[in-house]
């Protein structure tokens, strides 16, 4: 069966590409959770957020014109100016270290040193908080955004493999885009922790809160700095997927597509939440393809979930997750 | 316990006098679902006051609108239901599938007919059965045919064969056509294939590598929410030809095309009224609801797909309330003279023209047997360059044969299993 | 002043061991059942039943299973929502195929049978810890609302896939369909709510609860001083999962009488009730019940002030009210991360000594 086999090798190509997007939403996680032990689930909302920023600024529009109208009784919506994208992204990035610097002063530092799942419930009220004040800023309507990336089947990937195999393979020139993205920030992240003095205090962090903060190490700056970074990896998250869907409510619920990454990868881990992201995505996109037919398709939403759960069975701490050490 | 006297006081004090026709509007301005529900719920309100600015109201009497807020959330829609229904609500219109299912029981055994137009219960056409219940004028099952129909015109009656996919939401609603359709395609001899997209639909890639894989003729979609856009787009990245992607109506608004620009191009949708604005009635519209300032929400909307839908839905539930007034004689009419005048609601095309809107939908009457009309609907095209979508046929007939021993066998079970004797007295 | 145990001599073991050892407590626990069961009843209208009390008070024991599972043993559950579909199919699927048994014992077996899927999805918390095996129970969320939505058989067939509950009627009374009264809805809600606070009042503070905070405390120490943590963690699931089951066989039968698994169980369920038991209190019955009213009068009580009060456009209103709950949560968290329960502890506390100050 020459054909199934190519076309299991285009899901496959497929898969690690979707990987390569969940991946990215993963990594926000990873970031917040590493340095403060944070579940921050309001990861999806903030790349709704980002995204819907983005979009605002770029079309110029008036934020919380809604609110102003409603009670002045105006009729402003535009201020008739189209921001450049990389202008709207340097934009959006000031208002994303804004809102790191709110959540910070506003919720977290009344946190410190909560149980998890307390914290892990506050990020759920930020969500609440951030999706509302979204809507009221930017309005309900789906957006479209345009940042200029190439979208659509990748004509070489098609033509070339067309010629060497007699089936073309679909490739979209998005999830090659995202990839290289991603592969960018990936390599900037690791460049940043390593080797410069704000990487090395934040990883200093992540060991061990104490003891950074008695080499004098200011954990509020780099709280504040680890959820800007969080933000940014938001950002890219959603002009990627705001790119194929328009940017609406829905973006928020990406989230639920890292979390099996997430188990998979391990909380604490950046390379685990990409091999995390690219198993689930070859493996969900794989089941869907030879098992979904015979039951009724549909089954990426699940799969990853019992596909990671099957995984921590045999290592609960995740993949490249810390040795949980049991003490009494 | 302050919490619960405040929001006593806080009710006591929102109801008011019962002197006028009382429309509920369950809306939905946020959630998932906002960018469809805000032009259904704009059009609707718009379309009421402009009867009340231009006409006075409907026979005299002032229709008032009451917005709540459901966020399509089955549980809201319920307390939205009970917190209207003591002001006198003369019909419901959930625009939600699932909202429907929960009032189906309940309005009807508190005698207020729901109004699902184009959604809910499909089977619901058999008046006999439900009698408080109308999904006139066409229903999913009505669609499915409808969609078929168009395959066959342009393949010149003969699709055996052919291979037909179903993109659906998985769920209640995107699972409604495919009982129709696998009855089809034993008529018809296509081979229809199943696609199914779970809830909420952003991620889509493997569906789409199947359809590339099996190569489809066309591809049909039930969609909502997210599942559209990323449909959509995910058609135009395979290139799947456009024209041979047909929606079902709730995949039919500028919403679900935009975002996919020039790419959608060509994309067919599913639907049972007209679209765009040139109908006089936009003009009253504009003078005394739009430039006074009283339009609902932002007031952007007028002349899209859903707001034309839902001021579609205004204009039946304000006939149906003139033709109960004619009935029983009274301005002030109850919510079961209301019923009576859905029962007895006949849309023609002079009504449509003397409403300032010639040729905006198909002409149907309901009847006891018929709680759901003629079935007709027509086929609509995005045109990208212009960004408008055009009616590319006109209202025609689905398949009763096949659909009418469907909802006959759908109905009964329901009254089987509910203990109601079919009547139509 | 009030709450003071002077005066108040237990002569026996029993009485030693009730409940409300308090004599002021226990006659205000009787005023509450009193009014609960003898005035509300008579002045509830449809309105206070479908938007308040019946809600209320099916969510109050969702909260009680999942604070027994989270709360009193420590393993945290986002499959609530799923749980709950679980109650609401079997009982749908017990209403129709025996159609002569009564519907309380349908209710009951619903709740036996969520609490076996439950322990089945509880397993892989023996290996599974914190937060990973939080996220392990949304497997269970979402393969459950998968399957309940694919395999025909749960919902006999019907055309839509949607589920909806014929009337039935206990002592001759309509308590399911759509001609309930509102009375009679909230008074079945209520008798299953005591009961279930009642059981698990008394299981919590028995030798079982015992074995489950010691768990939560520390699981490695409970092993050590002899509590078997398989037992442990299998019977925290299962009570919790009859519980689950029990609210959401009469969530679906009683209070939406029609329902879609993707909907009315999906995801939003599960964190709603885990807010419902974080707000009023990890560990206390007492804030089961408390979560639940917040996390039920809430949003009521805001759209009435925003649309009812100050007449705002209803998206907006929408929108607030988002904002002003999720608000309310983060400074619920920062004042007072143990929940309603503490506070009601506090008041208590101040109400033992009032007037006086020390």
């Amino acid at each position: 069966m020459p054909d199934q086999f190519l076309f299991a090798m285009e899901v496959i190509l497929n898969g690690l590409m979707a990987g390569v997007l969940y991946a990215l939403v993963a990594l926000g996680f990873v970031l917040i959770y590493k340095a403060s032990g944070i579940f921050n689930y309001a990861q999806g909302v903030m790349a709704l957020f980002a995204a819907l920023t983005l979009v605002g600024i770029m079309e110029g529009q008036v934020p919380f014109s809604h609110l102003i109208n409603a009670i002045f009784g105006t009729e402003i919506h535009h201020f008739g100016w189209h921001v450049p994208a990389l202008l709207a992204i340097a934009m959006t990035m000031v208002v994303m270290v804004g809102l790191a610097w709110a959540v910070q002063k506003f919720i977290f530092r009344h946190l410190v040193n909560q149980e998890p799942i307390l914290l892990f419930m506050a990020t759920i009220g930020l969500a609440f908080v951030m999706e509302g004040i979204g809507d009221i800023m930017w309005g309900a309507e789906i957006k479209k955004l345009d940042i200029g990336l190439p979208q659509g089947i990748n004509d070489w990937i098609d033509v070339t493999t067309f010629e060497a195999f007699g089936y073309g393979f679909f490739i979209d020139n998005l999830d090659i885009s995202a990839t290289i993205v991603a592969i960018i920030l990936v390599g900037a992240l690791i460049a940043f922790s390593q080797y410069t003095k704000q990487g090395r205090a934040l990883r200093a962090v992540a060991d061990d809160h104490q003891a950074a903060l008695s080499v004098g190490i200011s954990l509020n700056f780099i709280w504040i700095l680890v959820w800007s970074i969080a933000g940014f990896v938001a950002l890219v998250a959603g002009i990627m997927w705001g790119a194929k869907s328009g940017v609406q409510f829905s973006l928020s619920l990406i989230a639920l597509k890292a979390l099996p990454v997430l188990m998979l990868g391990g909380f604490t881990s950046i390379p685990g939440a990409i091999v995390g992201g690219l198993i689930i995505g070859v493996g969900e996109k794989l089941f869907e393809f030879l098992i979904g037919p015979m039951v009724g398709g549909a089954t990426e939403n699940w799969f990853a979930y019992v596909l990671a759960l099957i995984f921590l069975v045999f290592r609960p701490q995740g993949l490249f997750g810390e040795k949980i050490i049991e003490r009494v | 316990m302050r919490l619960l006297t405040m929001a006593t006081a806080a009710i006591m004090a929102a109801s008011p006098v019962m002197a006028d026709l009382v429309f509920p509007s369950l809306s939905y301005r946020t959630g998932p679902y906002a960018a469809n529900g805000i032009p259904f719920a704009d059009g609707y309100e718009d379309y009421f006051t402009l009867l009340n600015e231009r006409d006075g109201g409907i026979g005299g009497v002032a229709a008032r609108v009451i917005e709540c807020e459901t966020g399509y959330n089955t549980e809201k829609g319920v307390e939205c239901y009970e917190a209207t229904k003591g002001e006198g609500a003369l019909v419901y219109q959930p625009l939600s599938t699932g909202i429907t299912y929960q009032l189906i029981p309940k309005a009807t055994a508190d005698g207020i007919p729901v109004h699902s137009m184009g959604y809910g219960r499909t089977s619901a056409k058999n008046g006999a059965v439900f009698s408080n219940i109308f999904n006139y004028p066409a229903n999913y099952w009505d669609g499915a045919s409808h969609a078929v129909n168009h395959i066959l015109d342009e393949n010149g009656g003969d699709i055996s064969g052919k291979k037909i996919a179903l993109v659906y939401h998985n769920s209640a609603y995107g699972k409604e056509p495919i009982r129709t359709l696998t009855e089809l395609s034993g008529k018809h001899g296509f081979e229809l294939m199943e696609v199914a997209v779970d809830h909420p639909g952003q991620e889509q890639k493997s569906q789409w590598l199947q359809i590339r894989q099996q190569r489809p003729d066309y591809v049909l979609m039930w969609g909502w929410g997210v599942m559209n856009q990323v449909a959509i787009q995910e058609a135009a990245n395979i290139r799947f030809p456009m024209d041979k992607f047909i929606g079902i109506w709730w995949s039919g608004s500028e919403n679900d095309v935009l975002p996919a620009g020039d790419g959608a191009d060509g994309y067919k949708a599913l639907t049972f009224h007209n679209l765009g604005k040139d109908y006089p009635l936009f003009d009253d519209l504009q003078k005394y609801v739009v430039d006074a300032g009283k339009a609902a929400g932002a007031g952007d909307q007028v002349g899209t797909a859903l707001y034309n839908r839902g001021m579609y839905a205004a204009m039946l539930a304000a006939e149906a309330a003139k033709t109960a007034q004619g009935i029983h004689g009274t301005a002030e009419i109850t919510p079961a003279m209301m019923r009576d005048g859905m029962e007895a609601l006949e849309i023609t095309e002079a009504k449509m023209t003397e409403l300032g809107l010639p040729g905006f939908g198909p002409e149907f009457s309901v009847s006891c047997e018929n709680h759901g009309g003629n079935g007709l609907g027509a086929v609509a095209q995005w045109d990208a360059g212009a960004g408008e979508w055009n009616l590319i046929t006109g209202y025609e007939a689905s398949d009763q044969e096949v659909i009418g021993a469907l909802v006959e066998e759908d109905s009964g079970a329901f009254a089987a299993e509910n203990g109601i004797t079919p009547s139509c007295s | 002043m009030f709450y003071r145990e002077s005066g108040d001599f237990s002569t026996t073991y029993p009485e030693d061991s009730q409940t409300f050892p308090i004599r002021f407590d226990r006659y205000r626990y009787y005023v509450v059942l009193a009014v609960a069961f003898l005035v509300i009843p008579f002045i509830i209208n449809d309105y206070w039943a479908n938007a308040v009390f019946v809600p209320f008070l099916i969510y109050a024991i969702a909260a009680i299973g999942l604070n027994i599972l989270t709360g009193y043993c420590g393993q945290v559950s986002l499959g609530t929502g799923a749980f709950m579909a679980v109650g609401a199919y079997s009982c749908y699927k017990l209403m129709t195929a025996f159609p002569e048994i009564s519907i309380v014992i349908h209710v009951i077996l619903s709740g036996g049978i969520t609490a076996a899927v439950v322990t089945l999805f509880g397993l892989p918390s023996l290996r599974i810890k914190g937060f990973y095996l939080a996220v392990a129970t949304l497997a269970a969320q979402f393969f459950l609302v998968w399957l309940f939505n694919k395999v025909g058989w749960f919902y006999n067939y019907s055309a839509s896939g949607q589920i909806s509950a014929p009337e039935r009627s206990v002592f001759g009374i309509i308590v399911t369909g759509p001609n309930t009264e509102a009375w009679a809805k909230y008074l079945i809600c209520l008798v299953f709510v005591t009961l279930c606070a009642i059981i698990a009042r008394n299981l919590t503070r028995g030798s079982m609860g015992r074995r489950w905070m010691a768990i939560r405390d520390m699981d490695i120490a409970a092993e050590i001083i002899g509590v078997n943590p398989m037992g442990a963690k299998l019977t925290a699931f299962m009570v919790s999962g009859f519980f689950v089951g029990i609210a959401g066989a009469l969530f679906f039968s009683v209070y939406l009488g029609a329902a879609e698994v993707g909907e009315s169980f999906g995801i939003d369920k599960s964190f709603l009730v885990l807010f419902m038991i974080i707000i009023g209190g990890l560990g206390s019955i007492f804030g089961s019940f408390a979560g639940a009213a917040f996390m039920v009068l809430l949003p009521v009580f805001l759209k009435n002030v925003f649309v009812g009060g100050l007449g705002w456009p209803t998206d907006l209103a929408a929108h607030l009210q988002f904002i002003v709950s999720g608000g309310l949560i983060i400074m619920f968290l920062i004042m007072e991360p143990h929940g309603l329960a503490q506070l009601w502890r506090l008041a208590k506390e101040k109400l033992r000594l009032w007037p006086f100050p020390h």
